[in-house]
């Protein structure tokens, strides 16, 4: 029981240093409460955003075409695939010793992991892409990326959609580690016990779930946005 | 000036500043001259003198991935097989695996120390948790997938449904089951770089000890990656040897 009530005070400290300002366990300055927080959570999750956006740009187009082509289906999954195995941290660490600190170096860095589940998923939700419908679109006389953007896309769109969740999850959560090499985000509250102390560390990790929680559940919000009406109904139908 | 430090690269003095672009914070302790002095990109004789080194970790690592996988894998299975009796019990599992998977790893270890303390167990928690979903919903489609003529053959051969699920549906669900078995191993072994910040080292912690020397993110990096191509083969070997039928198959 005493353990459980210690377990306790450790996360109502935690919310406490969230919520309210405290002296640091250094002495001198006022650290915790949302104002403190703030620009640490700021930067993660604009360094997360730039990340997210410079992998869309890259990923998205390419698995597009490919998808839309039905070329390069060993490159587009095995990319997905390879990706998975390479630690995140091991590319923020060495692309901040080849490139230097900063927040675009940490972006490209980032990007460069949310590469692979958002390929993957355009690529594979374009070739799940009804060929009646395809084939229809063509029929009508629709250009090459009209059927892209005005056919494929739209029905692609729920399982892409899923991917730039992964990604973007992944992204944010591994910006965490930013502060190792430099940039200001939540890591730094949770590496910095001997300043914030243990309910710094706490509160850190406190705040990046629940903004990761938030995030998840905005592109969730975003995804069923983009879901087509017919394939929303489609589903309904076939799931009773 | 030169004097040795314990972790057996040289440190130089205040004076010998690292290399352009990284704060004094990042650096790693450095010879002054050559390609440790000036971390190039990858310096063999350093990597040939200090591979012990990593051994440990390497092992430690191993460790912590077997644990997670295999632990992840018995939870997520008897999950499946239950949901797949009790339809009703599959929502809510998604749901909570669901949440599970979209905590951060770095906050789910910080979450867990107050619990579990440093060490072992608060690493292998949020890595087997992060596991639970893929192999719970590639089993329940596994399941799904069976053909309904083997499990009426197994029926008609008088077996309970303890035993038409163990000797008939999962083995028939294996590839299904096997596919989630492998994104679930090779993420975790990536993953699982950072179990040195819950205190339970493996190949994270001689990474973040020299955190700005290429040649060592790179030895752990190639490390981490061949350790998960490893336990892709050992698991798609695996395969193989626990359904011979599909081998046995024409064509």
């Amino acid at each position: 029981m005493i353990l459980l009530a210690n377990v306790f005070d450790s996360f109502v400290g935690a919310f406490d240093f969230i919520l309210h300002s405290r002296e640091a366990v250094t002495g001198g300055a006022q650290v915790g409460g949302p104002a403190y927080i703030w620009p640490f959570a700021r930067t993660q999750l604009e360094v997360s955003a730039v990340a997210l956006g410079g992998a869309l740009a890259v990923a998205l187009p390419i698995g597009l075409v490919l998808g839309h082509l039905g070329k390069g289906e060993y490159f587009a999954v095995g990319f997905g695939n390879a990706g998975r195995a390479v630690p995140e941290i091991a590319v923020v660490f060495l692309f901040a010793a080849l490139a230097g600190i900063g927040l675009v170096n940490v972006a490209v860095a980032l990007g460069i992991l949310g590469l692979p589940p958002i390929l993957t998923n355009t690529f594979v939700a374009m070739r799940q892409v009804d060929r009646t419908a395809v084939d229809a679109a063509e029929g009508v006389g629709m250009r090459p990326w009209e059927v892209i953007l005005r056919v494929e896309l739209p029905l692609a769109a729920p399982t892409i959609m899923a991917g730039i969740r992964t990604a973007a999850i992944n992204i944010f959560a591994t910006a965490t580690i930013a502060s190792f090499v430099g940039l200001s985000t939540l890591g730094d509250l949770i590496t910095g016990r001997n300043v914030y102390g243990d309910d710094g560390v706490v509160a850190g990790a406190i705040v990046i779930a629940l903004l990761a929680a938030a995030i998840e559940v905005a592109l969730a919000g975003v995804q069923w946005l983009v879901t087509p009406r017919g394939v929303k109904l489609q589903r309904a139908t076939r799931s009773a | 000036m030169i004097a040795p430090v314990a972790n057996g690269v040289l440190a130089t003095d205040a004076a010998n500043r690292c290399a352009p672009g990284l704060p004094e914070s990042f650096c790693h302790q450095h010879e002054v001259t050559g390609c440790v002095g000036g971390n190039g990109l990858f310096c063999f004789d350093w990597a040939a003198d200090n591979f012990d080194r990593y051994v440990g970790p390497f092992f430690r690592h191993l460790e912590i991935v077997a644990i997670s996988v295999v632990a992840g894998f018995a939870i997520a299975l008897a999950l499946a097989v239950l949901s797949h009796r009790h339809r009703a019990l599959v929502p809510p599992v998604l749901g909570a695996t669901g949440v599970l998977y979209t905590i951060p790893s770095v906050a789910f270890f910080f979450l867990l120390l107050p619990i579990t303390g440093f060490g072992l167990a608060t690493a292998v928690i949020p890595l087997s948790a992060y596991t639970l979903q893929i192999i719970y919903r590639n089993t329940l489609v596994g399941l799904a997938n069976v053909p309904p003529d083997a499990k009426d053959a197994g029926l008609g051969m008088g077996m309970s449904e303890n035993q038409l699920m163990w000797r008939v549906e999962l083995p028939l669900a294996a590839p299904e089951v096997i596919a989630g078995l492998r994104i679930a191993t090779v993420s975790t072994v990536a993953i699982a770089t950072l179990a040195f910040l819950a205190g339970a080292g493996g190949l994270g912690q001689p990474l973040y000890e020299q955190l700005g020397f290429k040649t060592n993110i790179i030895i752990v990096g190639v490390l981490t990656i061949a350790m998960a191509l490893f336990l892709d083969l050992i698991v798609v070997l695996a395969q193989r040897f626990i359904t011979p039928w599909r081998r046995a198959r024409p064509g």
